[in-house]
């Protein structure tokens, strides 16, 4: 591994290591809100890993000059970038807003419920509902099941 | 020559394909516009119920071998979207329609108890775009169309499961977790698409597989189809991935989880066998040992773990769910076999457990109308004051399990075969014992319900025939596809040799709709 490769992959260490850190933010952390905030931050390194590979060495932007006429002036000597990354992560941004707000939503109504936003502390609040509910249906069919 | 055809207009039958997306999909935000709570359940049983007419007539088509090409736009693939639709996929087309136009009159009962009234407009429209992601995922041609589709299935499910919040806060922790758990799986899809796209350049899934063929041994592409596995199986609940099921399941309103257990995972399974076969080529996946080690062992592991999770339930509906990751063990054991047979079985159990846990959890929603909810305590005796809903379970129940006479018989009888042609005797065994694990969880649900004394606190009362004609026309359909199976096991066997061949390569101008 030469210099020029780790230099030239710049942006796919960055994809990894944000990746990474995002995944790991949503597995570690209880926070509700702080979760949403990790798979932010795991989205965006795919944002970044698509907008990367549309890249092309010496590209430019991939709009075609018009002459006076309104006419197009195609110069088969320029390179121009790849736009299609770029479109298809334009839709998955608007997804993961969608996700991210959804989320949201759903965390103000779990903090009305729950009054907590602490994963821990709703589990132990679930965990106590299902205990009593177990409990309950014991009794019922009689100390059996 | 071709500048003069292009402009030929289409037929109203070669714009079938996009109809059988469009019409569901206009339906749901014209649901929140239009607003009214009275026109809201019409309208989305009308659009549901010309999905069905358009899915049963595009299967009519290709049950006989071939396929529907149809250019989004009239751009030709690979540039423009794909829908493609052969047998495989039009059997699960039909599948998601038909649970819909059943499920849908059950939901307009089931959910006035069950959702408060001032929701009912937006939840209709919600499982409009539900259904439309469902369908656009299995229709579509197009590897990046796929995750939008998915998205837009998954983000309305969501808001389906939180709707359960009036009458279980845990619906709203349910949801959450479905949230994180979905985005992680559908993230992985996107990265494996990414890894896909920087190999060949192309996103049809025709073109991908030509374009896989000719790269040869490519570590860019064995990764992408690592990704893309692990985040498929997120989405169909492969155990270990399974966390966000059973909860999801349990606490979302009734009639979502009828429509979800027969349809959602489903369609992840679709899409998995859609991408190692069609887009990956069979040698490719054989190579790579993902079917034999790895989906295999954890089909296995769910039919037992999953299933004996179930036999300790006291829960109704919770136990149906840890069943429900049971039967997709077997459906991904039948792709671990990767032979015809078990591609076949695959297929046949997808149509036929969808109904048969449709016809379980809308009995589920029946007793839960009628007692509250469905520990075994509450629905102890209710068998016997409500006895259609009663037999309704004892049927599907024995589906469920598989005895012969019944559409799960079919898929088991095949699956078994399968493990045969592979010389796994052995694995026939598992597939017998993990059915008398079934026996015991269905047997419980059945001694709750008949051979206790009625619940008192329960509503004495027989369910609704809005609620009694839906269910008995999916239990009636699991006996009905227990004996004519020309449906079923002749299209989930044509969609078994397409896959097993591969590709079918690029859509010729000449066989597609732009003619």
């Amino acid at each position: 591994m030469t210099l020029d490769y780790i230099l030239g992959h710049m942006n796919y260490w960055f994809f990894v290591i944000l990746m990474m850190i995002g995944l790991y933010i949503v597995i570690s952390y209880g926070n509700l809100v702080k979760k949403i905030v990790g798979l932010n931050i795991f989205q965006a390194a795919v944002f970044m890993l698509y907008i990367s590979m549309g890249k092309i060495t010496g590209g430019t932007a991939p709009i075609f000059p018009t002459d006076l006429q309104g006419k197009i002036q195609i110069d088969p000597n320029i390179v121009y970038t790849n736009p299609v990354p770029h479109v298809l992560i334009l839709t998955a941004i608007v997804v993961g807003i969608a996700t991210t707000s959804l989320g949201l939503a759903l965390i103000v109504r779990i903090r009305e419920q729950y009054d907590s936003i602490e994963e821990q502390e709703i589990l132990d609040i679930d965990a106590a509902t299902a205990h009593a509910e177990n409990l309950a249906h014991g009794q019922a069919m009689g100390g059996r099941a | 020559m071709s500048a003069e055809l292009q402009s030929v207009a289409l037929s109203w039958q070669d714009q079938l394909p996009v109809l059988q997306i469009i019409i569901p999909f206009f339906a749901g935000p014209l649901i929140v516009l239009l607003g009214s709570r009275r026109l809201a359940w019409p309208m989305a049983f009308a659009a549901s119920v010309a999905a069905l007419v358009i899915a049963m007539m595009l299967l009519s088509r290709v049950i006989d071998g071939g396929f529907i090409s149809y250019h989004m736009g009239g751009w030709a693939p690979p540039i423009g979207i794909e829908y493609r639709i052969d047998a495989a996929n039009a059997l699960v087309l039909v599948l998601i329609a038909a649970i819909a136009v059943v499920v849908l009159p059950f939901a307009k009962v089931s959910i006035a108890a069950e959702v408060p009234r001032r929701h009912h407009a937006l939840f209709y429209a919600m499982f409009m775009l539900c259904f439309t992601g469902l369908m656009g995922v299995v229709i579509t041609g197009d590897a990046f169309n796929v995750f939008v589709f998915l998205e837009i299935s998954s983000l309305s499910t969501y808001v389906l499961v939180a709707k359960g919040a009036s009458k279980d806060k845990r619906a709203l922790t349910a949801a959450y977790d479905y949230l994180i758990m979905g985005t992680i799986g559908a993230t992985f899809f996107v990265i494996g698409l990414g890894f896909l796209y920087m190999a060949t350049g192309t996103l049809n899934m025709a073109d991908l597989a030509d374009r896989i063929a000719l790269l040869g041994p490519n570590r860019t592409v064995q990764a992408g189809f690592a990704f893309i596995v692990i985040g498929m199986a997120l989405k169909a609940a492969m155990f270990p991935l399974h966390h966000w099921l059973p909860n999801a399941y349990n606490y979302a309103p009734s009639a979502v989880t009828a429509f979800l257990a027969a349809t959602a995972t489903k369609a992840a399974v679709y899409v998995m066998l859609r991408f190692m076969f069609s887009v990956f080529q069979p040698e490719f996946v054989a190579d790579s040992g993902v079917a034999a080690y790895i989906i295999g062992p954890l089909a296995v592991l769910a039919m037992f773990v999953a299933s004996f999770i179930a036999v300790f339930q006291n829960n109704f509906k919770r136990m149906l769910a840890y069943s429900s990751i049971a039967q997709i063990g077997y459906m991904l054991l039948g792709i671990s076999f990767f032979n015809h047979n078990g591609l076949t079985a695959t297929m046949v159990h997808l149509f036929n457990h969808g109904i048969t846990k449709a016809a379980l959890f809308m009995a589920v929603g029946a007793l839960v109308l009628r007692t509250g909810t469905t520990f075994y305590d509450r629905i102890a005796g209710m068998g016997r004051v409500m006895p259609f809903t009663g037999a309704a379970v004892v049927v599907a129940g024995l589906s469920l399990i598989g005895v012969p006479g019944t559409a799960g018989f079919i898929s088991k009888w095949v699956l078994v075969q399968a493990a045969f042609d592979n010389g796994l005797w052995w694995m026939a065994l598992a597939i017998m014992a993990s059915s008398l694990l079934a026996v015991i969880y269905v047997w419980r649900v059945v001694e709750a319900l008949y051979l206790k004394a009625p619940n008192p606190e329960a509503v004495h009362k027989e369910a609704p025939l809005m609620m009694i004609v839906p269910i008995w026309i999916m239990a009636g359909s699991t006996v009905w596809f227990g004996f004519d199976t020309s449906l079923t096991l002749g299209a989930a066997e044509m969609a078994a040799t397409a896959l097993l061949n591969g590709s079918s390569g690029l859509a010729e101008i000449a066989t597609s709709a732009m003619q």
